[in-house]
């Protein structure tokens, strides 16, 4: 712990600029794919990008959890699906002004990840892990017996959100930059989250809780504040791809959902700098590659899987680490 | 709501509680003796299934095909430990769920592309496939009644096997002390390989008992083994008696929550309301029920180990 500090306060700057480059090549890329993608399938780029960018949010926000603070939260599609689900309400009930939309899933998230956290955060380990898991399935079997607003089958949205009275976001470039401005957001908000007082006592907790409360913090206190932020941005991706696909299903929330985002946390290497963004820009488009060329492509993927859990720890973000000059944790 | 048909639901509700029991036993001594989250478990469940279908269409015998499945369902369990389950017991909780997430994925596409997506079913052997009457004009499947009979009959035995043999007395030490059993010179690798090869058998069993009154169809399991969680969360990790009162509990609450919930709702709102409400009430009764139960007591009813 010490020497890591001291490290970090002698790192020369250039070092520091480092570990971001992944970060900022990527988002440099992805301020470019629009231009590029005229030259080829627009509609199909712009959407798969967009789809990939919404779920990288969804994926920074659960490592703040998983990865920093160490909390396995097995419900965190839930959220995706609340925001998304909140979004479809409000829209077929004729509110459309995106800010409105925004307040409320905000509200929404911000609630139901306070509620459930101060249930789920009493207990750890296991317990934890199945406690979130249950709170999941909860909010999805609500969500599927919601036959005013399509029950199992989903909602479909008639009408789209409005961006201050415009229709910036029925575009499909302008709910692009829309997102990348909110995938670089989410980004630098968990990683000035991470680095600050409040995540520094998150990160300690989850190698030592029992230090950290003699040290005078409350930790359980941190950690709700942990989870109600990583629930807000979580909600905040269900509300963009409930704008992008113009249609909600209770299929977003199932536990299902909630592996794969984990899946995508330890694929870019948890707790990492990038291994977030790298992680879903990866499954993502491992998916797609996947099921182009094979239609049972769950065949590979998962025995992948567990070869990775087996014997590859660290993930995207190990393999990067000597270029970032981060080390790798696990 | 009549006589009738609450005595129908509670059956029902039993019938839940006891397939749910043989489910929740295995996870629950996994979990509590290695430690290791299977969320494979739910798989196993429908492999139970599909083999049913598939050995009753072989040997048209009922009987013959409950054992052949049962056989196999431990073979597998034995070739999923053996290959990699044994690598995770000493990992932590996220490597485990990473890992039998995987599993799940791998399976379920494998069923899919072996069996095709289209839900199979299974008929009920001749002797069973009549009715049984319970009362004046109350006719219940007398195959449900069976199910109910063999659930209560493996309840027994694993009762008898757990509290009163050998390896039984060494699965509750392990439950509680595994580190103590090791030493005192128990094969810990052997007893693990036997646990988990048996808890895939008596998901196994689930899965082919149930085959006849539900469809078989890829990723039945899925939702079974949250529940199935549900079950050994507040019957206490690890403890056999806490699952069994557990799942009979769960079982009925959640049968019984989804026939009542709009009834009883109806009484203190408006019809419409209550028939909005009711049903998304109903379903999530389990979840509200653990996480009332966690609040007064975080390890669970009959919890022995705190993580």
């Amino acid at each position: 712990m010490h020497d890591a500090l001291e490290l970090a306060a002698t790192r020369p700057q250039s070092a520091a600029l480092r570990s971001y480059a992944p970060a900022l090549l990527i988002f440099v890329v992805l301020a470019l794919v629009p231009p590029i993608a005229l030259l080829g399938p627009e509609g199909y780029v712009l959407s798969l990008t967009t789809r990939m960018m919404i779920l990288a949010i969804a994926v920074i926000s659960l490592d703040l959890l998983l990865g920093h603070s160490g909390l396995v939260s097995f419900g965190h599609a839930a959220f995706v699906g609340l925001g998304a689900y909140v979004t479809g309400i409000l829209i077929t009930e004729g509110v459309v002004d995106a800010f409105t939309i925004l307040g409320c899933v905000v509200a929404a998230s911000a609630l139901f990840a306070l509620v459930t956290g101060a249930v789920s955060l009493r207990t750890s380990g296991v317990y934890f892990i199945m406690i979130t898991l249950a709170f999941g399935q909860m909010l999805y079997f609500a969500a599927s017996s919601l036959s005013a607003y399509g029950g199992d089958d989903g909602l479909t949205l008639w009408n789209n959100a409005q961006l201050l009275g415009t229709g910036v976001l029925d575009d499909p470039r302008g709910l692009f930059y829309a997102v990348l401005a909110s995938l670089i957001g989410a980004f630098v908000l968990v990683d000035r989250l991470k680095g600050s007082r409040f995540g520094r006592v998150l990160n300690a907790a989850k190698s030592n809780p029992t230090r950290v409360t003699c040290l005078g913090f409350d930790v359980f206190r941190f950690r709700l504040a942990a989870y109600v932020i990583a629930g807000v941005l979580a909600g905040l991706a269900g509300f963009l791809s409930a704008v992008q696909t113009e249609f909600v299903s209770p299929a977003t929330m199932s536990w299902h959902r909630s592996g794969e985002l984990i899946v995508m946390v330890i694929l870019g290497g948890m707790g990492s700098r990038n291994g977030a963004l790298l992680g879903a820009l990866a499954y993502v488009g491992l998916e797609e590659l996947l099921s182009t060329y094979f239609a049972h492509w769950k065949l590979i993927f998962g025995p992948l899987l567990v070869l990775m859990v087996l014997y590859a720890k660290g993930g995207l973000g190990a393999v990067l680490a000597p270029l970032t000059g981060e080390r790798p944790r696990g | 709501m009549s006589t009738a048909l609450l005595v129908v639901q509670v059956l029902n509700g039993l019938q839940l509680g006891l397939l749910l029991f043989l489910i929740a036993a295995g996870l629950t001594l996994v979990f509590g003796i290695m430690g290791c989250i299977n969320l494979a478990h739910g798989v196993q469940y429908m492999i139970g299934a599909y083999l049913a279908v598939q050995f009753y269409a072989w040997t048209e015998h009922f009987g013959l095909t409950i054992l052949l499945a049962l056989a196999t369902a431990l073979l597998l369990g034995l070739l999923l430990e053996i290959v990699v389950f044994r690598r995770l017991y000493e990992r932590d909780h996220l490597d485990q769920v990473l890992a039998t997430f995987g599993i799940i994925l791998f399976v379920n596409e494998a069923v899919k592309v072996i069996w095709g997506p289209v839900p199979l079913s299974l008929p009920a052997p001749e002797l069973l496939s009549g009715s049984f009457v319970l009362m004046d004009g109350l006719l219940y499947p007398t195959y449900r009644l069976a199910i109910l009979a063999a659930g209560l009959l493996v309840a027994l035995l694993l009762w008898l096997v757990v509290m009163r043999t050998r390896v039984g007395m060494r699965l509750r030490a392990g439950a509680t002390h595994p580190q103590i059993v090791s030493a005192l010179g128990v094969d810990i690798g052997r007893l693990f390989m036997l646990v988990f090869a048996f808890g895939a058998m008596l998901a196994g069993f689930a899965g082919a008992l149930a085959a006849p009154i539900l469809s078989v169809e890829p990723g039945m399991g899925d939702n079974l083994l949250i529940v199935a969680f549900v079950v050994i969360i507040i019957g206490g990790i690890g403890s056999i008696k806490g699952a069994f009162f557990a799942a009979l509990l769960v079982g009925l609450v959640d049968t019984l929550g989804r026939s009542l919930a709009t009834d009883v709702l109806k009484l203190a709102f408006a019809p419409a309301t209550a028939n909005q409400i009711g049903p998304a009430l109903a379903s999530m009764l389990i979840y509200i029920l653990m996480a009332a139960i966690l609040w007064v007591r975080p390890t669970g009813l009959f919890g022995a180990r705190t993580s």
